[in-house]
């Protein structure tokens, strides 16, 4: 038995510390965990994601298409770049928040946010939209959405993993300096029902 | 022994502390930068480190503390390989006293890399022993036997991990500190029978190592890191060969229903031939599921030549994988499905909307932004040819910025420039190079360009930093790996020494000075060089951004247009600055031709 969850988004958004909480908190669980992370050109600014594989049976840290339990996006356009992974009943966690890359303003591919939410809600049976700009109103700060997903991925029931579970993680990777505010984080987005 | 979460590289560096290397030498490169780094940070007592101004250098300290008893291990990526490649193929002929490893990272798609070489037939070129891990634990495991291996045959041994187990995290049981072996060399023993090299040794010595890469390769055969996995079904008459990486991929993708039997190969060369015929036996069909070079469907073509067996070898020779490229879980999947005889999934054509692309691009203040613009702007119309290099700013040949006509392998800029500049005397030739890769090998390009009598601009875009590979200190930023602050290296002493009366020190963000100083040195005769100098954004962390006054701003677009800074975006036709990424470099507000920007300040 295992759990399969692709993160994606934009390079400097936070996807690798995500993925390191989620595999700390696994381990703390004692299940076996395996990620893969994207380093290096694809950083500076490009789509980025993580790989992360809980539980047995698992061999590769890559996960195959169509294989992907859950999708942790950080952004709309690259949940649905990273679709292909989710199995056909799997969850989408996403911010709504779009991140538009210059490209699209000096001649490349627009981006269609209408057209993007609108197949994401048309293909994705449980879909969890996260509203950044609300969280970072609410929490006065928009470097915590990584945890906000989290949580928000907790609550969707997908993860063998509990809040308590995320929350033991931060405490022990997260500087004391930002404890509270992702303390506060965690605890900020509510699952739709 | 406890357990630690591990990327693949710093599983790794542990390993080669627990084996108890002695010094430890590399040039960054991804996908192997965080061998030396992690090295730097966990080591303890006596491990000397750091990161030498290129990897034949790297290859040669190494060497030289092999020569004297230490355990030595060089860190490169495969393109650093090349670099180091004339050391090694010598140092192959004559040995090593104490054990030396020689991580080289390969990069499969390439994800960031100029070329698709594989180590494992690098091996064989060289003759060097080659191990080849799957998976973080077992690269942990094998970088000590690596340097066993080698102390024990006195030869180089290759561990050569690619992108994903470099990069790939596990948790794995790792070695207490107090369980780390000590070493003590012994120093280095005068014998030039041993240690110079002359046709006359390397006659003798390659026949020892023809006869020792024969032996090891029966050895190999019965090495746990070779193993042959029993089929079962209708499928056991079928077989799959693979390794490293992709051998998690045929193990995600195999089900007990159908069973082909599996040789995993973790020691490329030399090839365990014997465990070969042995899982070769009554097969009528293998395919060999590898990534970069065929090495191993090669040699078991040659397996079956030689021992006259009739099983038929399929893999990319024969179109069954694909040629180049990287594998993933589903690539792999549906070749076994292909070689099985099972349905093959057909991919559905996606009905997703179009969606924005997001090339990497120089990061919002980078003064390698400004330092193109600058030139741009100062060459205007002319016939110019900009010869770019490796690094970051290898980014500058995206638009709108499009200043990097050529980019073909470390420091080779320069000479390339030079070389169009004898074909073609009346074009303005110019090299971008940065301090790192200058350091590196641009030093010698630029001398044999002033020697030769070229006509180009050389231009250095000095961020006093190795950006591209996460900031490692160079010789021109005076800090070592071990932690020292030594004398800086001065590229402008450098350059003036070989003779070059023309060097500018420039800030590229003090846009119409940088400019004025492009039209005035590229006017000049001969070799000149102009140094762009601000430090990489992302180490400075400047604190002020930039702000558009909206009723000042008459919507032009021309910062976003020429500069495709990723701060600035347009929203109601007006210019509009994303202040969690803008670093107030002014670069902006020194092109708005109304002065509707504000608020930067520059370094």
């Amino acid at each position: 038995m295992n759990v399969n969850i692709v993160l994606c988004g934009v390079g400097g958004q936070g996807t690798v510390l995500a993925s390191k909480l989620l595999a700390a908190a696994a381990m703390d669980r004692g299940l076996p965990v395996k990620t893969a992370e994207t380093i290096g050109m694809a950083q500076r600014g490009g789509s980025v994601f993580s790989h992360v594989r809980i539980g047995e049976g698992v061999s590769s840290p890559l996960i195959g298409r169509g294989r992907a339990d859950l999708i942790i996006a950080f952004e709309p356009a690259e949940a649905v770049r990273q679709l292909p992974f989710l199995k056909p009943e799997g969850t989408v966690v996403v911010a709504t928040r779009p991140i538009v890359p210059a490209s699209a303003l000096t001649g490349g591919p627009a981006y269609e946010l209408d057209a993007i939410m609108t197949y994401l809600e048309d293909k994705v049976e449980h879909l969890v939209l996260v509203d950044a700009d609300a969280a970072a109103r609410d929490l006065g700060s928009s470097k915590c959405l990584n945890v906000v997903l989290l949580g928000a991925a907790v609550r969707s029931g997908v993860l063998s993993l509990t809040t308590e579970d995320v929350a033991k993680a931060i405490k022990r990777l997260v500087p004391e300096r930002f404890q509270d505010l992702n303390a506060r984080a965690l605890a900020y987005a509510e699952c739709e029902p | 022994m406890h357990t630690e979460f591990l990327m693949g590289n710093e599983a790794i560096a542990l390993g080669a502390l627990a084996a108890g290397v002695n010094v430890v030498a590399g040039y960054p490169g991804t996908p192997s930068t965080e061998v030396l780094e992690t090295v730097a940070k966990r080591k303890e007592g006596n491990v000397y480190v750091e990161w030498s101004v290129n990897e034949k250098a790297a290859m040669e300290v190494a060497a030289g503390a092999a020569y004297a008893g230490a355990r030595a291990l060089v860190t490169c990526k495969q393109v650093g390989l090349n670099v180091a490649s004339d050391p090694l193929m010598s140092l192959e002929y004559l040995g090593v006293k104490g054990g030396m490893v020689v991580l080289v990272a390969d990069d499969p798609g390439p994800i960031s890399s100029q070329t698709e070489q594989d180590t494992r037939t690098f091996a064989q070129f060289s003759k060097v022993p080659c191990l080849d891990p799957s998976g973080v634990q077992e690269a942990y495991e094998m970088v000590q036997e690596a340097f066993e291996l080698s102390e024990r045959i006195g030869s180089p041994v290759f561990l050569r991990p690619t992108t994903r187990v470099d990069h790939g995290y596990e948790a794995i049981e790792v070695a207490e500190q107090d369980e780390w072996l000590v070493r003590q060399p012994e120093g280095f023993v005068k014998d030039s029978s041993r240690w110079v090299i002359f046709p006359r040794l390397s006659v003798v010595n390659h026949a020892k190592i023809e006869a020792r890469n024969a032996s090891l390769s029966d050895e190999f055969s019965a090495s746990p890191r070779n193993f042959v996995l029993p089929g079962a079904g209708e499928c056991a008459r079928k077989g799959i060969a693979t390794h490293g990486i992709s051998y998690t991929y045929v193990s995600d993708n195999l089900d007990e229903a159908c069973l082909p039997r599996v040789l995993r190969v973790g020691t490329p060369f030399p090839f365990p031939e014997r465990l070969a015929v042995e899982f070769l036996q009554g097969l009528d069909e293998v395919l060999c599921v590898e990534e970069l070079d065929p090495v191993i469907e090669r040699a078991l073509i040659a397996v079956c030549g030689r021992h006259g067996l009739t099983t038929k070898i399929r893999g990319k020779l024969t179109g069954d994988v694909q040629p180049s490229g990287e594998n993933t879980v589903e690539s792999v999947g549906e070749a076994i499905a292909r070689f099985l005889g099972k349905e093959v999934p057909q991919p559905q054509p996606s009905d997703a909307p179009q969606l924005p692309v997001r090339p990497p691009v120089l990061c919002a203040g980078c003064p390698h932004r400004a330092s193109f613009y600058a030139v741009k702007k100062a060459m205007g119309k002319r016939k110019t040819i900009y010869c770019g290099d490796i690094g970051c700013y290898t980014l500058g040949n995206a638009q709108p910025l499009d200043m990097v006509d050529t980019c073909l392998c470390m420091g080779a800029g320069i000479n390339i420039a030079q070389g169009v500049f004898h074909v073609e005397p009346d074009t303005a030739c110019f090299a971008f190079v940065g301090d790192s890769t200058f350091f590196a090998s641009g030093i010698t390009g630029v001398v044999n360009a002033f020697y030769n009598q070229a006509n180009l601009t050389v231009v250095i875009l000095d961020n006093s930093t190795t950006a591209m590979t996460g900031h490692q200190p160079h010789p021109g930023t005076g800090r070592t790996m071990m932690g020292e602050v030594v004398q800086k290296v001065s590229i402008e002493a450098i350059l003036r020494a070989i003779g070059l009366t023309t060097v500018e020190t420039v800030n590229p963000l003090d846009h119409e000075l940088a400019v004025e100083t492009v039209r005035r040195v590229a006017d000049e005769p001969g070799v000149k060089a102009i140094i762009f100098k601000s430090p990489c954004v992302v180490l400075a962390r400047p604190q002020a951004t930039s702000k558009v006054d909206a009723s000042a701003c008459i919507g032009c677009q021309r910062c976003i247009r020429e500069l495709g800074c990723p701060a600035l975006a347009l929203r109601d036709g007006k210019a509009v600055i994303d202040e969690t990424q803008c670093s107030g470099c002014t670069l902006c507000e020194q092109v708005c031709p109304v002065g509707a920007i504000s608020g930067g300040e520059r370094l």
